[in-house]
């Protein structure tokens, strides 16, 4: 679905990412690790398209198409989504306009979701403005649920949120937005999850995942090795393996 | 009826100042507006003929009147329509001076202090009297539309509105032009009385020509445990507004809310702002205003609060967001306090559209116009709450209606 060859992108003039490849597949999730400031938001906004990310070398693929001169809305359209860890509010628009707005799902299972997400309250509310963390998280879900993309990328969803809504989080990614419960033949969506703690893969079947260590993949894997060798060690022995890779 | 002394007194204070400028805005060279009547004859608002019902229904006039309490429509200076179906009671001014004594009620709140208000004060002038009798509370809207329908009219307008005691009245006004009108010039004056626990609320849509200078002059007078909410918007190109309205909070419990709503085009000068002065205990006032300031226009965006009395309370907020480099956008929250132990503040801020919140909604599959457009309207919103549901939702659509415009 998303095929990442040889990216390198930069802010202003500072090179954040460095020949990065990822694919991934059709049903797949994969996850995303990394210290501060490693470059894991970089390269969602720069898969996103967001302008202020300058691809200064390399191709992202995605359902087959070279998107790298497409505008963000275009890429939305094609089926790029994204869980914003702090997005802005949009003072004046209720979060049911902008639903009704982007939505390709009807409205009942909108509200059923809603309902789900114990989100029901904040319909009439403006969109974001004065929404906790863990209600930004769950505004940002019902939009997902709504504008229904196929590949979604998530930033940091778990961080700010209570156990309890983490399970709901986690569970709603999983079994919903990207199918985990369908048979894998019939799973349509892949996704790119963005976590420091790792709380969320407790509820997520996570397929691979990455490293990204000063703009580099420094490694790929199994998520539960990865995640607990990141534990066990911290970064430092991923800063080996950055060290091998950059040369 | 008005007393001789009045009468008099009027015309020598409008005759004192038949030639000075108003402190704010353009100075505007009167003699190249007209004084003319209407030749328009009819018995509903469906009478009239395509253009002008076209016209009004832009600015949220219900053509058929239904979900009406009344209907008011003026044609340069002649009351054309004023029919109500209700307790409350409505007809021309010219009408109510014949029959009542307006002594206490015309030209008592508004000053005549300019050429403006002295070419109403002393050429042929009309406008509404609406009295809303003691305890009759008219949820229902009462819609009145003030229409210049000749090119380079002169339109003097003085409105006058009284709610009685316990009385409550929502009223809808529209102004507008003629299709065909480019060029005009609009006084207004209003003078609005509301009395112990009585409750007014107003809601006014401005879609001028653009050549239309507009110079309304309002003052409001709350007694206690009085309520007043009002809400202007404008959207639409005008060659210049210029309107500084004063609430007096002067009952004890009074409340004033006032909501301003602009939207900059072209060549538009809009000098705006509200003025309450709280001399009743425990009154409070809220004055909220939002500009956007595109293409060339100026916007002058003021708000004054003067707290005379204690435990009062007051709160300013002026938020503005300049798109174009050739526009200009100026704020003037100021206030006034004159007791110890009182409660006023004020918030001013412009500033352009956020770039996160462009590529927020862009990243949902809105193009960078769509994202832009429901940013300015979710900006503009104005607050409702205060209206009955009805009313609110019609209002919610006439605003919406305009706002579609831009």
């Amino acid at each position: 679905m998303l095929t990442i060859e040889n990216l390198s992108v930069k802010v202003e003039d500072k090179l954040l990412l460095k020949n990065i490849n990822l694919n991934i597949d059709t049903g797949e999730i994969h996850v995303l690790f990394g210290p501060n400031g490693a470059g894991k938001s970089t390269l969602i906004n720069t898969i996103l398209g967001n302008p202020k990310y300058k691809v200064v070398e390399g191709s992202i693929y995605f359902k087959g198409k070279d998107i790298i001169d497409m505008p963000i809305y275009e890429r939305a359209k094609l089926g790029i989504g994204i869980s914003y860890q702090s997005p802005p509010s949009i003072p004046g628009v209720k979060l049911k306009d902008l639903l009704k707005i982007i939505s390709k799902v009807d409205w009942e299972s909108i509200e059923k979701m809603a309902e789900t997400l114990h989100f029901k309250d904040f319909l009439e509310r403006d969109v974001n403005v004065g929404f906790s963390g863990g209600e930004v998280k769950r505004s940002e879900l019902l939009q997902l649920f709504a504008q229904n993309p196929d590949f979604i990328m998530f930033d940091e969803p778990d961080s700010g949120v209570d156990v309890e809504n983490v399970k709901l989080i986690g569970t709603i990614i999983n079994d919903i937005l990207l199918e985990k419960t369908k048979k894998p033949a019939d799973r349509k969506k892949s996704g790119l999850i963005i976590t420091h703690m790792g709380h969320i893969l407790d509820f997520t079947n996570v397929d691979r995942a990455h490293v990204l260590y000063n703009g580099i993949i420094s490694c790929s894997g199994s998520p539960d090795e990865i995640l607990n060798t990141i534990i066990r060690y911290g970064y430092e022995r991923c800063i080996a393996c950055y060290q091998k890779k950059k040369h | 009826m008005l007393s001789k002394e009045k009468t008099l007194k009027i015309k020598k204070t409008a005759e004192e100042y038949r030639n000075v400028p108003a402190p704010h805005g353009v100075d505007i060279n009167l003699n190249e507006y007209k004084i003319n009547k209407s030749d328009i004859i009819i018995d509903s608002l469906e009478d009239l003929d395509r253009e002008y019902r076209s016209q009004l229904e832009n600015i949220g006039i219900n053509i058929k009147e239904e979900n009406t309490s009344g209907s008011y429509l003026q044609i340069n200076n002649e009351a054309v329509y004023s029919h109500v179906q209700s307790k409350i009671e409505m007809m021309p001014i010219s009408e109510a001076l014949e029959k009542y004594d307006l002594d206490e009620y015309y030209w008592n709140l508004v000053e005549i202090k300019d050429k403006y208000t002295a070419r109403a004060a002393l050429e042929l002038s009309e406008g509404f009297f609406i009295r809303v009798p003691k305890g009759v509370k008219e949820t229902i809207p009462l819609q009145t539309c003030l229409l210049i329908g000749k090119e380079n009219s002169s339109q003097n307008v003085h409105n006058i509105i009284i709610v009685e005691e316990g009385g409550e009245l929502n009223i809808i006004t529209g102004c507008t032009t003629s299709a065909h009108v480019k060029s005009g010039l609009h006084i207004g004056i209003s003078e609005f009385y509301i009395k112990k626990n009585g409750k007014l609320t107003y809601t006014m849509i401005h879609d001028w020509g653009e050549n239309v200078h507009v110079r309304p002059r309002t003052g409001v007078y709350i007694e206690e445990n009085g309520v007043f909410i009002n809400n202007y918007v404008i959207t639409t190109p005008v060659k210049s507004i210029q309107s500084y309205p004063t609430v007096y909070c002067a009952g004890e419990n009074s409340k004033a809310t006032l909501q301003t709503i602009v939207y900059g085009k072209g060549q538009s000068k809009i000098d705006l702002g509200s003025k309450v002065v709280l001399s009743g205990k425990y009154s409070s006032a809220d004055i909220v205003s939002r500009s956007i300031a595109d293409d060339a226009s100026e916007i002058v965006a003021r708000g004054l609060l003067v707290g005379e009395e204690e435990e009062i309370k007051g709160h300013l907020e002026c938020k503005g967001l300049i798109i174009s480099d050739e526009s200009r956008l100026y704020a003037v929250p100021e206030l006034d306090a004159r007791k110890a132990n009182i409660d006023l503040s004020h918030e001013a801020a412009v500033g352009k559209i956020a770039g996160d919140q462009l590529i927020y909604l862009m990243s949902r599959g809105l193009t960078e116009d769509e994202a832009v457009s429901l940013i300015i309207k979710g900006f503009l919103s104005i607050d409702l709450s205060g209206l009955p549901p009805n009313l609110a939702k019609s209002v919610e659509r006439i605003i919406d209606m305009t706002l579609d415009s831009i």
